[in-house]
Formats: structure tokens, sequence, C-alpha cells
């Protein structure tokens, strides 16, 4: 399998903070790719040394095949990026915005375009001022999503849209996906990034601390689960796996670590099950995780 | 109302260099100018000298006002300093007012302000009382620093006093003009304009002296300051007309604030094409820098039509002032006279433009502060292209504004002397001759940008230097090495222009440009 984004060993330091520490990560051809941590983690950062905006200290990146500090204008012929922080000019509208940066991509699909508008329900003959900040964001977003590129870098884009554009960006996302498109979605909202990535990556203090597939991960993960039993839980509380174990009479509740599923579900059906809740393992279970071994 | 004592704090906190260096600069400028006016023309003979000499030259007359009174050191300090200290108290209310109230809103902190226990007219109030209480104060120190020369005492507070009265009526324009445009770029151009409109006025009232259109310097906040006449008659109820007009423009801002809501101006932003035809880094450039340029060549060509109208009248007085011709004479008669007033206008010219030049450079910066330059260099744009397609306009947009001027005073002194054909390329060579020395300027800014982003906005700083040194140095007796630091000492005066100083600036220029354009494909973007 080809990667689209290949990067080791990075380290980025702004004075005395150490903004990237060893970064690695690997972004394969043709997936989304969730990139996924708090503010402050060095998301921004990363991207912005895949751009080449910013120059690394150390370490190597790969982008599309290329060096993303030395082949600058040959690689962004082919990857389209979302800012953040979109600020747009004063006295152009957004839909010279979407055209002008269209164009210096080397020109966007204008059927494309226009349905994008109408997806977003943006109106492009307003002043970059007047936008608000998910208005000025969809800006980006319709100039990115209407160009023909392989790459799509988006920073943290649906930060300011409301839950029906949000909507709107992951239909749009599986479109790309459709289309054979890498895309690099930077988020801190866990919700979207299971609903949309392939795989993910997990930074803290620009550091990747897990990177793998949804159910790579759901393996690290614990599911919760609540019954009641026909007799008392007898020799539960010893099984390999079983967590945070609260028994009252014939009710049980507690935690599994997803691989021990098997051997405990098999306990309680020896002991006979009334009632059974399960809850499958969130994304957000394991983030807070990894940030709370931090402190 | 209610806070406006926590903003002034703020204002106060925030501006605790910038304001101090004002006071200080315009303070000590002021106590410099007179020890040196001292030395320079210790005897009355010398100070009668420089009275005809100033009042006979209309350079002078136009750059400085008439000199009123010469048998008081006073009234040199007046003639000498009393516009330009003016001209820079306005510049100071200006950039203060603006600072505190459009490019707050426009940044979006005014909302976070204006959502706590904080009156609406608080912002706009505390502005007015920061750079107004600032120009009283640098009025004050003036007239103390005049007193401690031994002047008169009422003469320094007439003195004083009408430099705070400039920086008041500017303070209340601005106050008003940042009513008017949701951008703080927009709303300091406007008063840029009008403090321009004001020195020309005053300018061309002077120069065209008692038979011309004198009046006009009652029509300009400048012009009012040398009708008090200072160290003379000190006329203080002159200062009834700034006091006048400081309540009635504050009070027209403070209206319209009510009139308007928080983050919007009086001029209603409208909606524009759904589809755009910029497709270049230098398109979109010119889409952001046209406006400048344009404003910026149309100022200039109507100065140059000014100072070329006044120029003819050089020559004239020459003729009808017997005495005068004698000493004109010895210098070289009435056409070295008007020579020597294209010299001086031309590099003053030259000075003003290379103000534009620093703007078109620092157009950089503020696009990739702003973030707007990010998603340009995510585009295989590359760094050098951006780069380029902005220092173009400081490069061949300081020669269209140059031309300009020099076009305005070729075109009105050409026709007045019926000798178009000769006299309009001169003026254009000797407009264009500052080039070079605009370009270092510009160098220098993009040097900064390039290598130390940080430090971008001490551009400013040259250019002040670059004024301070070229049109105040032999005034302040300073140090040859010191006044050789401005490019523009170096470009040879009107008519003799040589081509070697022009060359070697240009090698300055380009080298700088160089090495800012090697420094930024070097560095981080700014995040």
């Amino acid at each position: 399998m080809t990667s689209a984004i290949s990067v080791s060993g990075l380290v980025k330091t702004f004075g005395p903070t150490r903004a990237l520490d060893d970064l690695n990560l690997d972004v394969h051809t043709g997936e989304v790719h969730g990139f996924l941590g708090p503010n402050g983690a060095g998301k921004s950062t990363a991207i912005r040394v895949l751009l080449g905006l910013l120059r690394a200290d150390s370490g190597t990146a790969r982008l599309l095949g290329g060096d993303p500090w030395k082949d600058t204008a040959a690689l962004h012929r082919r990857l389209a990026y979302v800012p953040g922080d979109v600020n747009l000019w004063p006295n152009l509208t957004g839909g010279e915005v979407i055209d002008l940066l269209g164009r210096l991509r080397g020109g966007l699909n204008k059927a494309r375009r226009a349905e994008l508008l109408e997806r977003f329900e943006l109106d492009p003959r307003k002043k970059g001022r007047t936008y608000s900040k998910g208005n000025r964001q969809k800006v980006a977003l319709v100039a990115a999503l209407s160009s023909d590129v392989e790459l799509l870098i988006l920073d943290e884009p649906t930060s300011g849209l409301d839950p029906l554009m949000e909507a709107v960006f992951q239909d749009c996302i599986n479109d790309e996906r459709s289309r054979g498109r890498t895309v690099l979605l930077s988020s801190h909202i866990l919700a979207e990034v299971e609903a949309l990535c392939d795989r993910v990556s997990i930074i803290r203090g620009g550091h990747i601390v897990e990177t793998g597939t949804l159910a790579d991960l759901r393996h690290l993960t614990r599911t919760s689960i609540s019954a009641e039993l026909a007799g008392p839980p007898n020799g539960l509380a010893d099984l390999a796996g079983v967590h945070d174990l609260v028994a009252e009479g014939n009710r049980v509740r507690f935690e599994v670590d997803s691989d021990e599923l098997d051997p405990v579900l098999k306990q309680l059906v020896a002991t006979g099950v009334r009632t059974l809740t399960s809850q499958p393992p969130t994304l957000e279970e394991l983030f807070l995780r990894h940030y709370e071994d931090a402190k | 109302m209610i806070g406006t004592g926590h903003l002034v704090r703020l204002a106060l906190r925030r501006d605790r260099i910038l304001l101090p260096v004002w006071v200080l600069f315009l303070v000590g400028v002021t106590y410099s100018t007179t020890t040196a006016l001292e030395e320079l023309y210790a005897t009355a003979e010398s100070r009668a000298l420089l009275g005809v000499t100033a009042n006979a030259n209309s350079a002078f007359l136009a750059m400085l006002g008439p000199l009123h009174d010469w048998s008081s050191l006073g009234g040199l300090v007046v003639w000498r300093w009393g516009v330009f200290s003016g001209l820079f108290v306005a510049i100071m209310a200006m950039l203060v007012v603006t600072r505190h109230t459009r490019a707050e809103e426009e940044a979006g902190r005014t909302e976070l302000i204006a959502a706590t226990v904080v009156g609406r007219h608080a912002p706009l109030a505390a502005a007015v009382i920061v750079a107004g209480g600032t120009s009283l104060l640098i009025g004050l120190l003036q007239a103390l620093a005049l007193i401690g020369k031994d002047l008169a005492p009422a003469g320094a507070f007439a003195f004083g006093l009408s430099t705070a009265s400039v920086g008041l009526v500017f303070t209340a324009v601005s106050a008003c003009t940042a009513q008017l445009s949701e951008n703080s770029r927009v709303s300091n151009a406007i008063a840029g304009g009008f403090l321009g409109v004001t020195y020309l006025l005053r300018a061309a009232g002077d120069a065209a002296g008692e038979s011309g259109p004198q009046w006009l310097t009652w029509f300009s906040p400048i012009g009012w300051t040398e009708h008090v006449r200072s160290f003379g008659d000190n006329r203080f109820w002159v200062l009834l007309l700034p006091l006048a007009a400081f309540v009635l423009l504050t009070g027209v801002s403070a209206y319209i604030v009510t009139r308007r809501d928080v983050g919007l101006g009086l001029l209603a932003a409208r909606l524009g094409p759904p589809h755009g035809t910029i497709g270049s880094p230098f398109g979109l450039a010119w889409r952001l820098q046209k406006g400048s340029l344009i404003g910026w060549s149309v100022a200039l060509f109507a100065v140059g039509v000014i100072y070329g109208s006044v120029a003819q009248a050089v020559g004239q007085m020459v003729q009808d002032n017997p005495a005068l011709g004698q000493i004109v004479s010895k210098i070289g008669g009435a056409d070295a006279m008007v020579d020597a007033f294209f010299a001086t206008v031309t590099q003053l010219l030259g000075l003003i433009s290379s103000i534009y030049l620093v703007q078109a450079v620092l157009r950089l910066r503020s696009e990739e502060t702003s973030f707007r330059a990010e998603p340009i260099l995510a585009t295989p744009v590359s760094r050098w292209g951006w780069v380029a397609s902005h220092a173009v306009f400081a490069l061949v947009g300081g020669a269209v504004v140059l031309a300009a001027a020099g076009l305005g005073l070729g075109l009105v002194y050409g026709t007045q002397t019926r000798d178009l054909g000769a006299v309009l390329p001169q003026m254009l060579g000797a407009a264009l001759a500052q080039l070079p020395a605009a370009w270092v300027i510009a160098g220098v800014a993009l040097v900064l940008f390039g290598l130390f982003p940080q430090l971008t906005g001490v551009s400013w700083a040259v250019v002040s230097v670059a004024l301070v040194l070229t049109l105040l140095g032999p005034a302040l007796q300073l140090d040859q090495w010191m006044i050789d630091l401005s490019p523009f000492t170096h470009v040879p005066k009107y008519p003799d222009i040589t081509f070697g100083p022009l060359a070697w600036l240009t090698v300055v220029a380009v080298l700088l440009l160089a090495a800012g354009f090697a420094g930024f494909r070097r560095r981080d973007l700014s995040t």
C-alpha cells in the first residue's frame, strides 16, 4: 500500500516550546485519515510543516512522494488545504475567493462548485467581511472540494459549522473517498472522526500516541455491560479483563476489555441472563484514557 | 459612558511605549530646534536676512509658512517647527484614535468589551481622552521646554497650545472617520487625506502671499496655528476655532455611534459578483493595492500641481524686490532660486513617496499576520511569486506615484513658462531621480519583513528617521555622517542630475531586496 503522507521523527520547536516532538505519521493513499487531538497538541503545526509553510528542525516528511519544503509549488498543484482559521479579504466576495484559489491551483470543476454552493447554502455574492466564521469555512471548503486534486488537507474544517452543515460535510467527504482521494482530516470532534475515518492517529504533546483503524483501536478499549442475572454472579470478578465490577444482588455492572469479551459472556450465560445492555467502546473513551494517563 | 475609566487605563497600558515615544519626540525636537536656531542665528542681522529670504522663498513659504517675527528666537522656532509640530501631533492623534476604536471593532474585541458593563460611548470616549490628553500633554511640555530656553511664557504657551489644538482637531476628525467605514485602514486613509488637504490648503495660501488667495489658510487647522502668531501678537482667541471644531466633530461622532451597530460602518457593504476574475497572485495584489496606488498618484499629482503653480511666483518675487534681487544675484539670480525651489520640492516629494512604498511592502506582513497569506501559499504560488506580486507595487508603483508628481509640476510650470516641451521631461526626470532612494527605504522594509518579521513595524521608524534627517538635519546641526544615513541626502539636486549616485543607490536597493526575498524564502510563515 502506498503512502500519501509519511512522516518520521519530525521535530519542530518555537523558542522553548516543542510543538512537534518526534512525530511519526503515515497516511495511506485513498484513505480518510483522522488526525485527532485537543487544541495545542500540534495538529496545525504538523499540517503547516506538510504544506511547506514551516520548516522542520529535524526528521523527514514526504508528501505525495516529494519533499514539502523543497518541492512546494509542484506538490501544491496536487493538493487542496482548508485552514483552521479562515480569514478572507474584506472586500472580495466569497465567489471571487473560491475562483481565485481554484485558479491558483490550476482550475476548478465549475459544475461541482455550483453543486457545493447549493449543498452548503452559501451565498457567493457576499463580501468577505460580512461572512460569519462558519460561512468563511464554507468558502474555503467549497474552494478545496471543487478542485481536482489527489489530496485534501483539512484542519478542523467544521469547527464553525452547525449540525446540518456538519452532515453535508460528512456526505462530501464520503464522496471524496469514493472518488479515490486521500483526506487528512484534523479534528477534535470524535463523532466526526468515528463517522468518516478509515484510520486514526491520536496526537498528544506533538507526539503520535496511537494510530490504527477504528477496529484496531477498539481492541484497546473496554465495553460497558450491565445485566440482571438468574443467580448471583459467582466467579465473575476472577475473570481476566473485568474491571470496576459492581454487584447488587443479581444485578451487575462492569467494564470488560474488548478482547476478553468472549469468556466473560460465556460465564454470564452459564449463570443465566434476564436482561443485558452493552455499550460499545467510543473513541471518546479511548481519547480520555490517553489524556488522563498523561496527568 | 460607564467604564470609560477602565478603557482609558487599557489604552494607556497598550500604548505604554508608543505614547511616551511620541511625547519625547515632539518635545525633544522643540527643544533641540530652539537650541540649533539660537546658535545659527545669534545676531540680529542674520535673523533679518533670514526673514527677508524666508518670506521671499515660495518653497519655504509652502513648506513652513511665513516667518512673521524674526526679531525673537521664539518667532524663528514657530516658523521652523510650528507647522511640522502640528502635522506630527495630528498623525499621532489619528493613529491613536483609530487604533482604539475602529481597529478594535474590526478585530472583534469591541464585542467582548461591549458585552460587559460598558456604555455605548465608552470606547470612543476613552480613545478621545487618550489622544486629546496626549495632545495637551505634548503642548504643555513643549511650552515648558521653550520657557526652559528663556523664551517669553505667553508665546511659549501660545505655541504649545497651538500644537495641542491640531492634535485635538484630528482626534475629533478620526473619531468621525472611524464611524464611517468598517475597515480601520479606510478610516485612517480618510483622516490622512483630510490632514493632507489641511496641509496643502495652508501651503497654497502661504505660498500665494498677500496678492493671492491667502485666506485659504483660514480653512486649515494647521493654518490656524500660524494665525495665533505665537511670540508675536499671541492671539489666543484664534484657538477658539479648533476648540469649536473639536466640540462639534466629537459631538457628530458620538451621535453616529448611537445610530449604528457595533462592527458596522455608516458606509454599508453591498453584494458583489458571484464569480471572480482574479487568477494570479499579481491579480490579487492589484485588487488589494490599486486603491492605494491610484489615491497616492492623484494626491501627489495634486501636490505637484500646487508646487508647480507657485514656482513662477518665486522668480517674480525676486524681480519685484531689489534688495532681495541683490542677495539672490550672488547665488545665481532668479533662475537659481527657481532651481533651488524645485530641488527642495522634488526632495520633499521623494520623501513623501517613500511612505507609499513602505506601505506597499508592509501589505505583505499584514497579509501574513491576518492568515490570508497562508491559503495562497498552500497553492502552487511560490514564496518568491507572492512577495514579488506585492513588491512590484513598491518598485513600479513608486515610479508611477513619482511620475504623477513630476507630471503635475511639469504640466503647470511648463504651461506657465510656455515651454512645456522642455520643462515636462525635466520635471519628470527630477521627480523620478528620487526613486532609487525611495527604493532603498522599501528595500530596508523588505529586509525587515524577510529576516526580522516581528520588527517589520520598525520600517515606519526608518521612514521617520529619513524624514527628520533630511528635512531637519541641517537645522538641527546634526553631524554630516548622520545626515548621510538618509538615502535622500545622496540624490543629486535638480538641475544637476547625475547618474552615478542613482546607480549605486539602485544597487543598494537591489541588494536589500534580494536579501529580503532570500530571508522570506527560508523562514517560517508566522502562525
